[in-house]
């Protein structure tokens, strides 16, 4: 017979055995609570590709992978190949690779004079440090870190809301179990 | 928003500038300037540049610009063009009359334009930037068209965050325009530069101080007879007077006084054959019953020189430069009622050559 999950009716699609000091615990979830305890479901394949997909995972955060913007997941292959970079914060999370080419497009010149906008700076940090937070919700979410996540989301509440919040609400209400850091969707 | 059915024909109001418009104050460059034009680049804080962008965000994008103030030159009234959900011809239309950009015109995601009355202001939202500001006017006149531009963009920014990096300015979609943002061009008739085979002066000049030189409608597109749009392309590390200063009291006037070198040497080498070739051409202009756009744009670029060389009399420089615009295939499809094949932005499509010389013929009158 088929194994029902263990916090609805439903059919289950995972199935974890996990054996810890001589006691064998068994978790049995459909797609949908799998997917709210931190497992990637597949869209329809079955149970035997979510291993492939953690590991996927792992890569993705592996040093080695390469660098996507933490805002909006743009990737520096992406904007060698458009010329375009994604969102403000790409400016943060690549300035290293950006610096030598817009020296090179601006004849050597590489800090801003001129108008400053009074408070912009400020507000870029706060950007960037609400980003952060809402990063580590996530993981401390997917990590069942119940905890810290109530410290990051009181911290994030404390921030404010941005003036001008992304219309998905990525940068301050992130979907907890999202597996990628996108402040928006890619065109 | 309204639909740009209701653009005047004929020249933009800012183009007419009569006596006593205060904006047609300085003409002293007009023989070889024919307008000046300042943009400024500006993204909004949180959200994804264009590029990056839903349509949902980008409607959203719209909606925050629509909301805010512009005050400045839309004092005396703005018109919004929703540019989706404006006919091909009539986006044509806006962009001969360089108010929105080509990429502007051909783009399919959420966008708007802001015009003011005069037509001298737009704001392009959601083009490569959130916001496009830019302003024009006649001849030579950066450093006033820069400072209305800052006065405006100091009114929006009470109303709107921008994007703003503390080492790279104002940030960009693209990574080469950060800094200032900002863009002063000047669209120059250079024609006995190029009767002289001189126009690789120019190149060499543009190239030595980081300038780029485009063609009559700005980026990406090709010269149309003998004017060119010359721009800045530094845009971090100097302040906004700074560069403005720049471009408009070294850089353009060297570019004229290259030109005005030409012509007077083709005046000195032969001051008959100059007159010869004006007047052919404005004896073509007013008899021909055929002229395609490009012959169009070739005799009017003579007819210009030889105004501009005081060769030909009771013409003025302003009326051969609405000419130039009237010319234009979307400009002509809208006065004849002619229906265009516009796909090719208006190098394509129906034969509009009779329709162009009958509008140009009637225009000597």
């Amino acid at each position: 017979m088929e194994r029902t999950c263990d916090c609805c009716p439903n059919p289950a699609v995972v199935h974890e055995i996990v054996v810890r000091d001589g006691v064998k615990a068994e978790v049995h979830l459909c797609a949908e609570h799998a997917q709210e305890r931190g497992f990637l479901m597949p869209t329809s394949h079955g149970p035997a590709l979510i291993v492939g997909k953690l590991l996927e995972q792992a890569k993705a955060a592996a040093p080695r992978a390469p660098k996507a913007c933490a805002s909006c997941g743009t990737t520096m292959q992406q904007v060698r190949e458009t010329g375009l970079v994604g969102c403000p914060l790409c400016y943060r999370s690549f300035e290293q690779e950006l610096s030598p080419i817009i020296e090179r497009a601006q004849a050597g010149a590489c800090a801003h004079l001129g108008r400053h906008p009074a408070q912009a700076a400020e507000l870029v940090d706060r950007a960037a440090l609400r980003n952060r937070l809402a990063r580590e919700l996530r993981e401390a979410v997917a990590q069942e870190q119940y905890e810290r996540a109530a410290r990051l989301r009181d911290r994030l509440g404390e921030l404010g809301a941005p003036t001008a919040l992304a219309p998905n609400g990525a940068e301050v209400a992130p979907d907890p179990m999202g597996d990628e850091e996108r402040g928006g969707a890619p065109s | 928003m309204s639909n740009p059915d209701d653009s005047a024909r004929g020249a933009s109001p800012w183009q007419r500038g009569g006596a006593d418009d205060p904006r047609a104050h300085d003409d002293s460059c007009r023989d070889c300037v024919l307008s000046s034009r300042v943009r400024l680049a500006r993204n909004l804080v949180g959200f994804n540049f264009v590029n990056r962008s839903t349509p949902e965000q980008l409607s959203e994008v719209v909606h925050r610009v629509q909301a805010a103030r512009l005050g400045g030159p839309f004092e005396g009234g703005v018109r919004w063009v929703n540019v989706q959900a404006t006919a091909a011809l009539d986006r044509l239309m806006l962009f001969e009359r360089n108010l929105i950009s080509r990429p502007f015109v051909e783009a399919q995601h959420p966008r708007c334009v802001a015009i003011s009355t005069d037509e001298s202001t737009s704001v392009m939202v959601n083009e490569e930037d959130h916001l496009r500001l830019q302003m024009l006017a006649p001849g030579l006149q950066l450093r006033p068209l820069a400072a209305r531009m800052l006065e405006l963009d100091r009114t929006l920014e009470r109303s709107l965050e921008y994007a703003f990096h503390p080492r790279f300015g104002y940030l960009t979609a693209c990574p080469t325009n950060v800094g200032t943002g900002i863009r002063v061009s000047a669209m120059m008739h250079l024609p006995a530069l190029r009767l002289l085979e001189e126009l690789d002066k120019v190149q060499r000049a543009a190239k030595d101080m980081h300038l780029a030189v485009r063609g009559f409608h700005g980026e990406g597109t090709d010269a149309l007879g003998d004017f060119f749009q010359i721009s800045n392309q530094t845009t971090l590390g100097r302040t906004e007077e700074d560069l403005v200063e720049e471009f408009a009291e070294t850089i353009v006037p060297r570019f004229v006084e290259y030109e005005r070198a030409a012509r007077r040497a083709l005046l000195e080498r032969d001051r008959l054959a100059v007159d010869d070739r004006a007047h052919r051409s404005l004896g073509l202009l007013r008899s021909a019953r055929l002229l395609s756009l490009d012959e169009c744009i070739k005799h009017l670029s003579r007819v210009r020189l030889g105004v501009a060389l005081g060769r030909i009399e009771h013409v003025e420089l302003a009326h051969v430069d609405r000419l130039l615009l009237e010319a234009q295939p979307a400009h002509l499809a809208h006065a004849t009622g002619l229906s265009l094949g516009i796909a090719g932005l208006g190098s394509a499509g129906a034969d509009d050559r009779a329709a162009r010389a009958t509008a140009i013929r009637g225009a000597w009158r």
